[in-house]
């Protein structure tokens, strides 16, 4: 059978951005597709012991975040507030402790709709035997050392090895997230 | 429907994608050949993932079953 490979880029470090590359990976994986993440720049924090506990989505910059509220804090004022504001006004967003609030909401909403924290998908990515590339010029960049990151991680590797391991199959896909 | 008796079930209930589906792949691990996996869950996007799952696999979906807000699967591992 002709050998698929399917690759996505990961460059951001915030909570929103670390879904999609941890969600497809870990499908295509049970999928029975060969997987990897190629983790550069902040994606690099997904796999960071510490700064992944401390992944947050920011409401500025970010015109197109809801704020829906979750499940358990629905209520006749929430709704309200919801039907007049669709997202916290950009402005509002500046306001101290405004990212750790919207953070804590979206993580709430997370596991009331069971879906998956992030270390789980991480779990479940290399269960699935997705294999995790960290950049290594984005760890030198940074001055992650390898002890900073995860365990189970591949060595770290360039952009032509990355290119390359990609390439060489009969299918190549990539993804940039 | 309730001529399939499955081997093992797993009511993944609650749960959001991609979790069915990653949890299937590993319930069906557990199998043998032949064997029948029952799937229960109550994500919508399941009733179109699952098929997805098992056209990527080959394992069979011999019956999806909807009742009471709840998408049952049977499978046929490969």
């Amino acid at each position: 059978m002709a050998t698929e490979r399917f690759a996505i880029i990961a460059t951001k470090g915030t909570l929103d951005m670390a879904y999609p590359p941890l969600i497809l990976a870990s499908t295509a994986a049970s999928l029975g597709v060969e997987t990897a993440i190629f983790f550069t720049f902040y994606g690099l924090n997904i796999i960071h012991k510490k700064r992944m506990q401390e992944l947050k989505v920011a409401p500025v910059g970010n015109p197109a975040m809801p704020m829906s509220f979750p499940p358990s804090m629905k209520n006749g004022f929430t709704d309200a507030i919801a039907s007049v504001m669709p997202g916290p006004p950009q402005l509002l967003g500046v306001i101290p402790g405004m990212t750790d609030l919207m953070t804590y909401m979206m993580k709430k909403s997370i596991k009331e709709h069971g879906v998956a924290s992030i270390p789980e998908l991480l779990d479940a990515c290399k269960e699935a035997e997705v294999k995790l590339i960290a950049c290594q010029m984005t760890m030198e960049l940074f001055g992650y050392s390898q002890d900073d990151l995860i365990d189970g991680l591949e060595p770290p590797a360039g952009a032509a090895t990355f290119i390359n391991y990609v390439m060489e199959a009969d299918k190549p896909m990539i993804v940039f997230v | 429907m309730a001529t399939i008796t499955p081997d093992k079930s797993l009511d993944t209930s609650g749960l959001n994608c991609p979790l069915p589906v990653l949890k299937t792949k590993k319930a069906m691990e557990g199998l043998q050949s032949g064997q029948i996996l029952e799937v229960i869950s109550t994500d919508p996007g399941a009733k179109a993932d699952i098929p997805a799952f098992c056209n990527r696999t080959g394992h069979q979906l011999l019956e999806t079953v909807e009742e009471g807000g709840k998408y049952i699967f049977y499978l046929r591992k490969k």
